[in-house]
């Protein structure tokens, strides 16, 4: 941080929060899909750790870290499948099955993972937007990944297919009204079942992100939680997408602020600045919710707001 | 559907669930080219057979009995904090800060003030999550989660900045607290009186939820809010009791992890206590008196990762899958309420 001075905090805050911020994009997109069928799911972090797991086992033993992705998405929709499955069942509590999701994703990525800990497993290339600069700090700042990108279009599609498709109109309202969805005849099980399913996929690519791009390796301390701030982001984004993008962007940043401050030479307040996003998220709760009324914009059904 | 018949329900359905994460782990065991009653054998080993196994067990189960209640209670109220871990890990803080303070008091008085800072610490950050819900309406699962995070950034804060031992190069760590103020054991058994404390707790916390008015009050609370009211009951003050009391079991926990165990307060303390907890809040009902006995489960499982590491160059985290199968079976087992034979009131023919 020599050549830019004070001016590398705002770039690297820039190319943290895209870098940070990518797997913040997948878990709150999949956990919005979840939550606008009107259930939640608690247990994306295993999911993620899992999808982690399973993305560098199978690049590792492909040589292709897409198909690694493709994996990763595969363990998350069939632990999403499980979460489902089981909250179809009447009297089960899917903050209680969320949080056994949590323990066994993570037991079974730690018990299967054992073995790729040591190996070296291909990495998603990164698209280089700042080669036209000769700054190194603006070239890594721009360094993309591709699951990013990739994001981005995700989310305007699903802002958009919620707004105006029939699958996104029918995915609303049976996360709005059971009662209403059931009595024009949809499934409301198997709505929440498909949307449950979904959201562990793309909670499942967020955690290949973790161990193919960055940091690009499986080890058991890989997570530090991006899959349990999944639930946080969505209430802070509203349930939609495109402020699930806002989102994780911000959270991401906020990730990066300390340690960009701690290259400038500050380096105090290192871990208050990483809760920064859980204070603002439980922030506008507080300052949104009345004992009377729900949050603005959460699905109906959702049990969290009962 | 009588009383028998409910105790018996409330007995086989989760031993069965039990049963079935048995078999179905055996087979996952046994696709993998282990036995699986060589792989119970060995658990069983490792978590009950001797005394050596016995004591790890009891050591591990303590502090879960305690975040189990920092679930239970405030569910007996209605509520679902799952923050345990937030107040643990602030409870340990505050035990540390103490110790190190009074340092050359008079052990006894030392312990006694490490557990009442403590247990207050905890009690204020949970009922915090109950002022939120009850005051604005904010979530109180959604809002403890986010407290937890909150109080390890202000934990990790302080332990790494104001309040750093510098002579803990390595591993930042608070001052350690006087040897002789450390919990010692309980008599005639090698394990330190956390579990003691423990069990106590479960036993009065029983007593207060099933048998005092106060705790009737708030399992009205709990079943229907409105009915509360309507029967003039203080629902907020309730509540913030709730969650109080597991909150102060859970900050309990945390003075026992660092009076018993680490000597000081550092990163040793996010183990993950306060989420099995949770596991085992649910698995026992929420009934303090079934806490015990489901703590010692989870613990001994927990106990006996070592063994199977040692015998059978199983990852340690073995025991974790079969843990996460066998809760998820029996939360999913709770659907069969009320429909087995035994559970079931006579139908009258139609």
């Amino acid at each position: 941080m020599t050549a830019l001075g004070w001016w590398g905090v705002p770039i690297a805050v820039l190319g943290g929060a895209i870098r940070v911020g990518t797997p913040f994009l997948f878990v709150s997109l999949g956990e919005c899909i979840t939550e606008k069928g009107g259930r939640i799911n608690l247990g994306l972090e295993g999911i993620l750790i899992m999808g982690a797991m399973s993305g560098y086992a199978l690049s590792y033993l492909t040589g292709n870290p897409w198909v690694g992705v493709l994996a990763a998405g595969g363990a998350g929709a069939a632990l999403g499948l499980v979460h489902a499955v089981l909250c179809n069942l009447p009297r089960v509590n899917d903050i209680a099955v969320g949080i056994g999701i949590m323990l066994s994703g993570t037991g079974l990525a730690f018990f299967l993972g054992k073995p790729y800990v040591q190996p070296k497993a291909p990495t998603l290339p990164a698209i280089p937007f700042g080669a036209w600069s000769d700054s190194p700090q603006v070239r890594a700042a721009l360094e993309i990944n591709p699951l990013f990108l990739l994001g981005v279009i995700l989310a305007l599609v699903l802002a958009w297919a919620f707004r105006a498709t029939r699958w996104g109109l029918v995915v609303r309202m049976v996360g709005d009204s059971a009662d209403a969805a059931r009595a024009i005849g949809y499934r409301v099980r198997l709505v929440r079942t498909l949307a449950t399913a979904l959201g562990g996929f793309l909670a499942g690519v967020g955690g290949s992100f973790l161990s193919l791009y960055y940091p690009g390796s499986w080890s058991e301390g890989l997570s530090s939680g991006q899959g349990l701030m999944a639930v946080a982001l969505v209430i802070f984004a509203r349930w939609d997408p495109l402020h699930c993008f806002y989102a994780s962007l911000l959270f991401g940043g906020a990730g990066a602020l300390g340690p960009a401050l701690q290259s400038v030479g500050i380096t105090s307040g290192y871990y208050l600045f990483s809760a920064a996003p859980y204070v603002v998220t439980l922030g506008i709760m507080i300052a949104t919710c009345s004992p009377r009324r729900s949050l603005a914009g959460a699905p109906g059904e959702l049990s969290i707001n009962r | 559907m009588g009383r028998l018949g409910r105790v018996g329900e409330t007995l086989a359905i989760p031993l069965g669930a039990l049963g079935a994460a048995l078999v179905v782990f055996g087979l996952f065991m046994a696709a993998l080219g282990h036995h699986p009653l060589e792989v119970y054998g060995l658990i069983y080993r490792g978590a009950f057979a001797s005394a050596f196994s016995w004591q790890n067990t009891l050591a591990r189960a303590a502090p879960l009995v305690l975040t189990a209640l920092c679930v239970a209670i405030p569910a007996r109220a209605g509520l679902m904090i799952i923050g345990g871990e937030g107040a643990l890990v602030l409870g340990g803080l505050a035990a540390a800060v103490i110790g190190h303070q009074l340092a050359g008091a008079a052990p006894h008085a030392v312990q006694l003030a490490m557990a009442a800072g403590a247990m207050l610490v905890g009690a204020a950050w949970i009922a915090l999550a109950g002022a939120l819900r009850h005051y604005r309406g904010v979530n109180e699962t959604i809002a403890s989660l986010l407290l937890t995070y909150i109080a390890i950034a202000i934990f990790n804060h302080l332990v790494e900045g104001p309040l750093r031992d510098p002579a803990s190069l390595n591993k930042p760590s608070t001052a350690p607290i006087a040897e002789a103020s450390m919990l010692g054991r309980l008599p005639g058994l090698d394990v330190h009186w956390g579990l003691g404390l423990g069990v106590v707790l479960c036993l009065v916390l029983y007593v207060f939820t099933a048998h005092t008015t106060y705790g009737f009050a708030m399992r009205i609370v709990g079943g229907n809010v409105r009915a509360a009211r309507l029967a003039g009951l203080s629902v907020g003050a309730l509540i913030l009791v709730a969650c109080a009391l597991g909150g102060a079991a859970a900050g309990l926990a945390g003075m026992v992890e660092v009076a018993a165990v680490h000597g000081s307060a550092n990163a040793s303390l996010i183990a993950g206590y306060g989420y099995a907890g949770i596991v085992i809040a649910f698995i026992a009902h929420h009934h303090p008196l079934a806490i015990v006995p489901v703590a010692l489960l989870v613990g001994g499982l927990g106990a006996s990762g070592g063994m199977l590491q040692r015998r059978l160059d199983l990852p340690d985290a073995t025991v974790l899958v079969l843990q996460g199968l066998a809760f998820m079976l029996i939360l999913a087992s709770e659907t069969l309420y009320g429909r087995g034979r035994l559970g079931r009131a006579r139908r009258v023919a139609t």
